[in-house]
């Protein structure tokens, strides 16, 4: 553990000195506090929380973003090392590949998570002073926060898994790019369009988990957009949230398997990848 | 005594190309060897198999008695090396960066001040490696492979970028790791820098060992043979009337003659000139022609 926690600490202190940290925790909380108070400006009016529109707002923010930012930071994680000649260097020291993959996960994910904490938490606290919402919504944001950090986790993980795999960091690039549309863009599209195209029939409401459950985004946005009465009502999802049968503990644990399976095929690939 | 790094009859091969191709290879305790060849000789491949970051395709390794691609820490904990172009994260200082792989290779930290002065970057070792010149980050990249006395130093073109009094002070240390029995492997282009300064010399084309011996049998081996030079009036009009016994002396621009002969003949040679010869001067072939001879393939592998 000793040589993961040492390549970890690296990774987050190089994402500290070159600005990542800095960058990402600036964009998120520009965003979040936008979005907090030219979203949430209605509320006074409709009496809703402006919390919990707040977390709406939060959500399909983080549905694009964390998923690219995680991405970015990911993609030339290995291939890039290898490429600049560090990688070599670094594997002829005591430690395994599995440490180094994990070491960098840590590391990026610690630097995801300082980022959305701190922008995320400007903006809870910023309508927590002016009397934000109440516990179940404030579990509500908390949980937000959280599971925006395990999708960040996931997408660092697949870009680890593309990092592993190709030969040059504009593959990687491309790949990268290519993952963040297909998961964000296209695949609630082209699953609408298949809803759409058969009116529903032959895909059931299982199906329909699975296929929900196939895509992080989608598990991210149930879990927090139908997970709460209070926020799925003002999500516009309330009726999805009845008809979904996933419980939140399903799709935390598709999240989390999200992060385990192309971390654990990272390992895999680079522990055969000759350097 | 086992070796400290083995190699039987190593391949490797990059799709329909062999970078390395039956090549064997000793390295005892306390014995510093040069790995000599152009580029794609095979001299970066060998040295990567040795660490394990390559495969070999035919044939066997063995580091300290294990095989590198298992991953043996502690084995690793007891190599250094410094690949060709090292580079380093250019964000972190001189002295963090040093910090970082002795943190891996759990050695304490207060030593690495020292490390850095002995490289001559005492100085230089709060900037960041971004600003570093080439010589500089070859000199760190030195201080990171002496990182806790390792037992073998596997070192990729090490001097390039640094100036002589650093190679001289770098040759130094070399020499006591060696007093201390560790096992050196140094690749150079340059088979002359590595005079007096190795054991033993292995010469690579084109991925296969050409030839493997100290410098004195190299220069045997290559088939270019010493010259006899000498500066004699008796001799000159002798060999202008064709008369024996100097009828294989060249006679060359400045009344000189040469005669190209075997290492061993020369004593003889001397004690049969005549009396009035001057200027006796035996030439040698430069080791950048023993070189150059083993790459033509005129060489014969020792």
């Amino acid at each position: 553990m000793r040589q993961t926690t040492i390549i970890a600490a690296k990774e987050l202190r190089d994402g500290l000195r070159n600005r990542w940290v800095l960058a990402i925790t600036l964009l998120l909380a520009v965003f979040a506090l936008t979005l907090a108070f030219l979203g949430a400006a209605p509320t006074g009016v409709v009496k809703v929380s402006p919390l919990g529109v707040t977390i709406v707002s939060l959500s399909s923010l983080t549905v694009f973003l964390l998923p690219l930012i995680a991405l970015l930071l990911s993609y030339d994680a290995i291939v890039g090392e290898i490429d600049r000649g560090t990688m070599g260097l670094l594997l002829a020291y005591p430690v395994a590949r599995w440490q180094v993959v994990l070491g960098k996960f840590l590391g990026h994910c610690a630097i995801l998570a300082i980022a959305t904490v701190v922008g995320y938490g400007v903006a809870g606290l910023m309508l927590g002073l002016n009397g934000g919402g109440d516990a179940e919504t404030w579990r509500a944001f908390a949980m937000l926060v959280a599971t925006a950090v395990l999708l960040g986790a996931v997408f660092i993980a697949l870009g680890y898994l593309v990092s592993a795999t190709v030969r040059d960091c504009g593959t990687a690039g491309g790949i990268a790019i290519g993952i963040w549309l297909f998961f964000v863009l296209i695949y609630d599209m082209a699953l609408l369009g298949l809803l759409v195209a058969t009116q529903g029939q032959g895909i059931d409401g299982s199906v329909l988990n699975w296929l929900l459950l196939a895509n992080p985004t989608d598990a991210f946005r149930l879990f927090n957009l139908a997970g709460t009465p209070g926020v799925a009502s003002l999500s516009g999802l309330s009726g999805l949230a009845a008809q979904v049968q996933l419980r939140p503990a399903a799709m935390a644990g598709a999240l989390m398997l999200w992060v385990l399976v192309p971390l654990a095929g990272t390992v895999a690939v680079f522990s055969r990848r000759q350097v | 005594m086992s070796p400290t790094i083995e190699l039987s009859a190593v391949g490797k091969r990059f799709g329909s190309h062999w970078a390395a191709q039956q090549v064997d290879l000793v390295l005892h305790q306390g014995s510093c060897v040069g790995l000599v060849g152009h580029n794609g000789a095979g001299k970066s491949t060998l040295i990567k198999i040795m660490l394990g970051l390559l495969r070999p395709d035919t044939g066997q390794v063995r580091v300290l008695g294990v095989d590198p691609a298992s991953g043996h820490a502690a084995v690793r904990a007891t190599l250094g090396y410094l690949p060709e172009n090292v580079a380093f994260q250019s964000s972190m200082t001189g002295i963090e960066t040093l910090n970082f792989y002795a943190r891996l290779k759990r050695q304490d930290l207060r030593n690495n001040a020292e490390l850095l002065e002995r490289v001559g970057l005492a100085d230089a070792s709060r900037n960041r490696v971004g600003t570093f010149s080439k010589g500089m980050r070859q000199r760190l990249g030195l201080a990171q492979a002496l990182l806790g006395r390792p037992r073998a130093l596997l070192l990729d073109e090490p001097t390039t970028g640094l100036d002589p009094a650093l190679r001289q002070s770098f040759y130094e240390i070399l020499r006591d790791l060696r007093r201390d029995g560790a096992a050196i492997l140094l690749s150079s282009h340059a088979l002359a820098e590595l005079e007096g300064e190795v054991d033993r010399v292995v010469v690579m084309n084109h991925g296969r060992k050409m030839a493997d011996g100290n410098i004195h049998s190299l220069r045997s081996y290559s088939g270019i043979w010493p010259r006899l030079r000498v500066r004699t009036s008796r001799m000159l009009r002798m060999v202008a009337n064709g008369s024996n016994p100097w009828s294989d002396w060249q006679p060359l621009p400045g009344g000189m003659l040469e005669l190209t002969c075997e290492e061993a003949d020369i004593p003889h040679l001397l004690r049969t000139l005549p009396a009035d010869a001057r200027d006796v001067e035996i030439v040698r072939p430069s080791l950048d022609e023993v070189y150059a001879a083993f790459l033509r393939g005129e060489g014969t592998a020792a």
